[in-house]
């Protein structure tokens, strides 16, 4: 079970990048696309908490930084997803989220991680604009939560699925 | 006190991640971050160890963007054909107006015919030194949430592309080849925060460094720094690429863009002067990477005489 989920989970990944990088640019406002890499590991986070959710963040952020057409420093989304998985899977884990609860964790996720992503290249002296930043990051946010309604419940719904013990419950 | 009474309710049917109650365990986010930190120290040496690691990436994505972007392609036309008739005249109107109007301006202009006669010598040269065009397809663009311009094409190492080759299309100059993969290849857009070319005033020859500004759209614009402080660039003046030995990165006499507005201040040595390139970065789609004539390709090349080979 555990290689189906890791399996699917990277497969998941696999298809929000392709996603994220071939079509999501035709729609794009100013280049700023959705994160939908990032969508998945929230969904992760929401339905198995964060143990796998900062394990999928790091495989994740990773492909992300390998990818074409990728050319920053490798490691900074590795970081940043790392960091969304951890704060998305402190989120209600207690209680099947409710709708608000989603939007609000992805809002929040879709913040941090543009920022930590953006903070690390602060570090290494990408010569990055405040203004700039500022507005990659909320349009950012309001892209991901945009996509949420489309994107969270099926992988909520498949990450929920592949632990049969939660599905009988 | 009222939520975790809910809550309590709730929990009958949805039972929360039992595995990890207490969160998740302390070493393994504390490795995981170590990690993140391992792949970035590693990335920022010189000769990185990490580009294997892309290169492997970019050969299972590449060949994945170029399907998804193949399949992506005929909706994004769709926009075109609901393009009206009347939209198309204002477009001709338009195109026959600044067609008059750069007519007028090269008649009253007065070139200074040596200049001139240099210029197209130089442009002479880049000719006969034979260079061919791979043509290719945008098939990814990198987020603006990862602060770097670059984007996917559909011609790798197959199609006779290595690193450090110029990319142009039919309006100016694009950018430059990063990295190979067998079927794809990244290319750094010269709007990048990173990107530094050389270019040269058409009008007046003098040389200078042209920085981008990370910025797509409208606002996507170039910075010129001038090398000679007391060159000033005039308005509507045309850039063009200097070019260096080899013919890499950029090849010499590619036009970049135009200058918008030219800012000399005391402080600052040199003049600087906004350029606006030609080429359009939110809508790339068809490139062509220059490549020495004669390079063994899978596809069609574009030959300096127009031709296909």
């Amino acid at each position: 079970m555990n290689a189906v989920r890791a399996l699917v989970a990277a497969a998941a990944v696999a298809v929000a990048l392709v996603l994220q990088v071939s079509f999501f640019p035709h729609l794009a406002w100013d280049g700023i696309v959705p994160n939908v890499c990032l969508l998945v590991v929230v969904g992760a986070a929401l339905t198995r908490g964060p143990q796998f959710a900062i394990v999928l963040g790091f495989a994740a952020g990773l492909a992300l930084d390998l990818a074409p057409p990728a050319d920053h420093l490798a490691g900074r989304w590795a970081l940043a997803l790392v960091v969304v998985g951890y704060v998305a899977g402190r989120v209600r884990r207690d209680a099947q989220p409710s709708a608000g609860t989603v939007v609000a964790t992805v809002a929040a996720s879709s913040f941090v991680g543009t920022s930590v992503f953006a903070l690390t290249g602060l570090v290494f002296g990408d010569p990055i604009g405040i203004p700039q930043m500022l507005e990659v990051v909320l349009v950012g946010v309001l892209w991901d939560v945009l996509l949420t309604p489309l994107v969270l419940p099926p992988v909520m719904a498949m990450f929920r699925h592949l632990e049969p013990d939660r599905s009988l419950a | 006190m009222r939520l975790g009474r809910l809550d309590h309710r709730r929990e009958r049917r949805w039972r929360g991640p039992h595995d990890d109650q207490q969160g998740p365990s302390r070493g393994l986010l504390v490795a995981l971050v170590l990690a993140c930190l391992t792949v970035m120290s590693l990335d920022s040496l010189d000769s990185s160890p990490v580009d294997p690691a892309r290169r492997a990436v970019g050969e299972v994505f590449g060949p994945a963007e170029v399907a998804s972007a193949a399949a992506v392609r005929p909706f994004t036309a769709v926009p075109n054909w609901f393009r009206s008739k009347d939209s198309m005249q204002q477009d001709l109107l338009d195109l026959q107006a600044e067609n008059s109007d750069l007519r007028s301006k090269v008649a009253t202009q007065d070139y200074n015919r040596n200049r001139l006669e240099e210029y197209d010598g130089l442009t002479a040269a880049a000719q006969s030194l034979g260079y061919s065009l791979v043509p290719a397809r945008v098939v990814g663009l990198g987020p603006s949430q990862s602060f770097s311009r670059t984007v996917t094409i559909d011609a790798g190492s197959d199609a006779g592309v290595h690193p450090d080759l110029t990319v142009v299309n039919n309006d100016g100059l694009v950018g430059r080849v990063l990295r190979v993969t067998r079927t794809t290849s990244t290319v750094l857009l010269i709007v990048d925060a990173d990107s530094v070319v050389g270019g040269r005033v058409g009008r007046s020859m003098e040389v200078g460094f042209l920085h981008g500004r990370g910025v797509l759209g409208n606002d996507g614009r170039l910075d010129l720094e001038l090398v000679d402080d007391t060159a000033v660039p005039a308005k509507h003046d045309t850039v063009v690429t200097w070019g260096s030995e080899a013919g890499g990165p950029y090849v010499a006499g590619v036009p970049v863009g135009k200058v918008t507005t030219v800012y000399s201040s005391l402080r600052e040595t040199a003049q600087r002067a906004v350029i606006d390139p030609f080429v359009d970065f939110g809508a790339l789609d068809l490139v062509g990477i220059v490549v020495p004539a004669g390079t063994a390709s899978d596809r069609a090349i574009i030959e300096a005489d127009g031709g296909l080979r």
